[in-house]
């Protein structure tokens, strides 16, 4: 006799996920159709509602305008990084180029991009808006393609010889063997992304060109409206709704993201610790969902995956594909080089026109730059330092604070910077204790983070016999600690100091209350010469910004972390 | 009927420090219905073989040719099954097994008949929608026999395939392998077992081919024509596998060659393992059968050689057709104490050892009894090569200090006399 089987899955009709996604959906349709009010008012480009009923539609427009930004980061790393992994020739090219393109400052890369985007849409608002786009894609790409390129060189060789065993075609490998392997990485790393997004939003969606001003509707355009308008009470209620928007995106989005791509982990014993998420579990309920997968997706897929196989079956027949993926290897090349010496043909031009008095000027105000990142990571490190170590070496602690930790590292601290300034504004110097602050509080979560991770991994059996031996105190740090945690160290540095140059650009150089408030520094002078249509200064200035980061990086950092792997790698040699 | 036939391959990977060649004129051929085994220690370039077959890579020299016709790019006749299963986590048992169906293009409900039979087939049932990190070893290798066996291929190709389990987990897998196989329940017509086993290939193959290393190169084949089930006990079996020891050791073949220059080098033996073997002897009192005591202290025979070999050299033990006695300054050896162990290693590391006393010459004609690491490697790197003379002379410093020869400062990879000076070294 057959059994009936009541499942609550069937029964239930509609679940939290379904309204969540409906809402979402709702919310970007109404948006959009709202657009337009926005651009057919007097095109005065310095009128901005400041009023607070506007703020649910302009953190739409801002989410909207990162979705599309990540979007088109996603698929840039997917091509820069296959690119850069299998062909060799290029290898060479692409990654020290991801490297400089690494260091260079959100703001630099404007006023090409503008100019780019003008002549294609000239006088469009739509220019604007993939203006804006372009700058918050180039501040959360870099980071994800590196991942990206890391993790395919590195695929174990019995998976890629299975593969090829197996006949896995290109389309079916990257679905199946790349992209999973990659997941992880690539999702830690677009949470960075993101977060380095709302960090430089407000520079994204309000900026000067040769002395025009350009806003664009969004929350980082309203927080940037209201701090130079000197506005505290929407400054404030700006911030809280974008700290909302943050926890809401790490609950409905990041979160469900991390425990589903548990199974894309490289392990093969189950582990203990799993990120759960009630979240995830609404979507997996889903009938919206559901019905897009299996009805969508599903035969989707399969016609995909099918096309593919007999397009390389017949591939393999004909003979000529190599040759021809040779002369189109050859053609990339070709554009590459053409790009890369126009862009170097162009620079120095634009460079040797400078005279010297100015090249001394950019000479002393990246030393001062310099100075206060070397303050600000010293001033991170001597607070992360102790407390990272207490939170990473006590799981219960760890338990607690990582989450606490998590958000509040994701708050823009752009947005926090007018609140700041306020407080600091008349004190002489204001603005240099304030960018090295700015600095701070944008990087030393790096520091934090790296440091826990660090001190989680201290061996238990180490911590054991040190304290069975009686080790305590500065002993104790110079003996297990350090030694320990001594990569995790190094990697946090790198990642602090990169942000805290990149960070100079927008806490050197502002305007509050309707006043330019500026001090001696590298970032002031690309913000300035970005915003006054000095390219000559721009370029020098970006030059030596990226030239600096990279020397550092190579001179410093890398021998650190050399010597961190001979010296203090737990593997023994 | 000839399946797959190997002419004359040679292969040699480039390193920056040079070119080392990893197999020379390999010939062979596998025909419907056998089962082969290619058998040798690490570094004989046995897997390397497989990956040719395989068309995973490309001999510098030499052509395999695949049912008569030569083989370019991938071979589609063949799946192979992994030491370390290469299963992908992210899918399911069933999705592992099917993926190989999707990439040829078998509609949906086909490729979840086969997987499933396949699946039944090696014992999976029920485990279908698992993923392969729930699952034991045993069956993870599972999983990858029923990933290979699903393609059909007509060679399967096995790396070490029970290498990475326990000893009952493989033996009953290498039985139900067999059983699959003489039972005729999957369409594979012939399969090479990659192996370091020789239990194991006897056991499985009815041909084995032995190899050895540096480089690769085949030294015999052996018919293997007992019919299966084999009994591991019997004469016959045990017969053979003392035989293909003594060809793989090169004993006593090849005895005399090896000992003219059997003191130049020494093996890959610490002295705790020497130390550890000879008391392991002295308690059994009398003659080891060193496959039976590669069994008991559940070695893998390469591992175990090098131990014999270095104790042998140094005149504590002597191996005679595979078996392993030890000689009287082996018997007082095993019995003295950690001092005397020290002073009796010492007499007998420099009386047998020429580099070492080389080297307590050369410390004792520098002023400051020192010299450095690099020094001892570039003499050794006249002889061996950059990666062989490096770990000849861990080994050598290992001994060394043991035996209080002379010490070794690891920080500044430096080699020097302790502060009291050999007499009896200086007096040579």
């Amino acid at each position: 006799m057959k059994r009936i089987i009541w499942s609550p899955i069937t029964y239930r009709k509609f679940s939290v996920g379904d309204i969540l996604i409906l809402l979402f959906i709702g919310s970007i349709i109404y948006a959009l159709s709202s657009l337009n009010t926005f651009y057919t008012k007097p095109s005065n480009p310095l009128f901005f509602d400041l009023s607070i009923s506007k703020l649910p539609l302009y953190s739409i427009y801002s989410l909207i305008r990162m979705i599309i930004a990540y979007f088109i980061s996603f698929i840039f790393t997917l091509i820069y990084g296959y690119t850069a992994a299998y062909n060799k020739n290029l290898e060479k090219i692409l990654i020290p180029l991801l490297d400089i393109l690494q260091s260079i400052p959100v703001l630099s890369f404007l006023p090409p991009v503008f100019m780019a985007v003008l002549t294609l849409f000239p006088g469009s608002r739509l220019g604007l808006e993939i203006t804006s786009i372009i700058l918050i894609f180039t501040g959360q790409v870099w980071n994800m393609v590196f991942s990206f390129y890391h993790s395919l060189i590195s695929i174990p060789k019995e998976l890629r010889e299975t593969s090829q065993i197996i006949g896995l075609n290109p389309w079916l490998r990257f679905w199946h063997l790349e992209l999973p392997y990659s997941a992880i990485g690539l999702l830690w790393n677009s949470m960075m992304s993101i977060a380095g997004g709302w960090f430089f939003l407000m520079a994204c969606e309000m900026f000067t060109i040769t002395n025009q001003e350009f806003v664009l509707p969004g929350l980082g355009s309203y927080l940037a409206f209201a701090s130079l308008k000197g506005d505290l009470n929407k400054i404030i209620i700006g911030l809280l709704t974008l700290i909302i928007i943050i926890i809401l995106i790490d609950q409905l989005i990041w979160r469900p993201l991390t425990s589903w791509a548990q199974k894309f982990k490289m392990e093969f014993t189950e582990s203990e610790d799993s990120y759960n998420s009630i979240v995830l579990l609404w979507y997996r309920r889903s009938q919206i969902l559901n019905f897009f997968g299996q009805k969508i997706l599903y035969p989707l897929r399969e016609n995909i995956n099918q096309y593919f196989v007999e397009r390389y079956k017949r591939v393999k027949i004909s003979v000529s594909n190599s040759q021809w993926s040779r002369i189109w290897n050859k053609v990339i090349i070709f554009i590459i080089l053409a790009l890369l010496i126009r862009g170097v043909i162009g620079l120095g031009t634009l460079i040797f026109n400078l005279p010297l008095n100015i090249w001394q000027r950019v000479l002393i105000s990246a030393i001062i730059t310099l100075l206060r990142v070397v303050v600000a990571v010293i001033i991170g490190l001597s607070w992360t330092l102790p407390i990272g170590i207490k939170i990473g070496m006590n799981p219960k602690l760890a338990k607690v604070f990582q989450p606490i930790v998590q958000i509040l590292a994701s708050i823009p601290a752009t947005a926090l910077f007018p609140i700041l300034l306020i407080f600091l504004i008349n004190i002489s110097g204001g603005l240099n204790i304030a960018s090295i602050l700015l600095m701070l509080l944008g990087t030393q979560w790096y520091l934090l983070f790296n440091i826990i991770a660090g001190a989680i991994s201290i061996p238990k059996d180490l911590i054991e016999v040190s304290s069975l031996m009686g080790i305590k105190g500065w002993e104790k740090w110079k003996t297990l600690i350090l030694p320990c945690i001594f990569p995790y160290l190094v990697t946090g540095g790198i990642t602090a100091m990169g942000g805290a140059f990149n960070a100079s650009i927008v806490s050197e150089y502002i305007i509050y209350n309707n006043k330019v408030i500026k001090t001696i520094g590298l970032g002031a002078l690309i913000t300035e010469s970005s915003s006054t249509g000095n390219n000559s200064l721009l370029a020098a200035s970006t030059l030596t910004m990226a030239l600096m980061v990279v020397l550092i990086n190579r001179l410093f950092w890398k021998r650190l972390f050399k010597l961190s792997e001979e010296k203090f790698s737990q593997i023994g040699g | 009927m000839e399946l797959l036939k190997l002419e004359n391959i040679n292969l040699s990977f480039k390193f920056p420090e040079g070119e080392v060649k990893v197999l020379e004129n390999i010939s062979f051929s596998i025909n419907e219905g056998e089962i082969l085994a290619l058998l040798g220690p690490s570094g004989s370039g046995k897997s390397t073989i497989l990956r040719i077959i395989a068309g995973l890579l490309k001999p510098q020299e030499g052509k395999v040719y695949y049912k008569g016709k030569e083989l370019k790019g991938i071979n589609h006749g063949v799946s192979m099954v992994f030491q370390n299963f290469a299963l992908f986590p992210w899918l399911t048992v069933l999705e592992n097994v099917e993926i190989g169906l999707r990439a040829l293009g078998l509609p949906q409900e086909l490729r979840r008949e086969k997987a499933l039979k396949a699946i039944d087939l090696i014992g999976l049932d029920g485990f279908e929608n698992a993923y392969p990190k729930e699952l034991s070893g045993g069956m993870k290798q599972r999983v990858g026999f029923a990933r290979a066996l699903v393609m059909e291929p007509d060679i399967l190709l096995l790396d070490e395939p029970f290498s990475a389990l326990d000893v009952l987990t493989a033996e009953n897998l290498r039985n139900d392998l067999i059983e699959l196989w003489i039972e005729k329940k999957i369409p594979t017509k012939a399969m090479i077992l990659v192996t370091h086993s020789i239990e194991e290939a006897v056991y499985i193959a009815d041909r084995v081919i032995l190899l050895r290393k540096d480089p690769g190169r085949i030294i015999k084949e052996i018919n293997i024509d007992i019919p299966h089930w084999r009994d591991k006990k019997s004469k016959e079996f045990l017969d053979l596998v003392d035989m293909i020891y003594g060809i793989l050791t090169g004993k006593p073949v090849e005895k005399i060659a090896f000992k003219e220059k059997r003191h130049l080098f020494i093996p890959q033996a610490g002295v705790g393992a020497i130390t550890g073997l000879i008391e392991v002897v002295n308690d059994k009192e009398g003659p080891v059968d060193i496959y039976k005591l590669g069994e008991e202290l559940l070695m893998d025979i390469e591992d175990l050689l090098p131990i014999v070999e270095a104790s042998e050299i140094l005149g504590l033990a002597e191996v005679k057709e595979g078996d392993f006695y030890l000689t009287n300054a082996g018997k007082k050896f095993a019995e003295a104490d950690v001092l005397e162990r020290k002073e009796l290693f010492k007499e007998l590391a420099i009386e047998k050892v020429p580099f070492l006393k080389q080297i307590v010459r050369i410390l004792q004609s520098k002023s400051n009894h020192k010299a450095s690491r690099t020094f001892f490697l570039d003499l050794l790197k006249q002889h061996l090569s950059a990666q062989e003379a490096e770990k000849q002379l861990d080994v050598l410093i290992d001994w060394g200090r043991y035996a209080e020869i002379f010490e070794y400062d690891d920080n500044k990879d430096e080699i020097y006399l302790p502060e009291v000076p050999l007499a009896e070294v200086k007096n040579e």
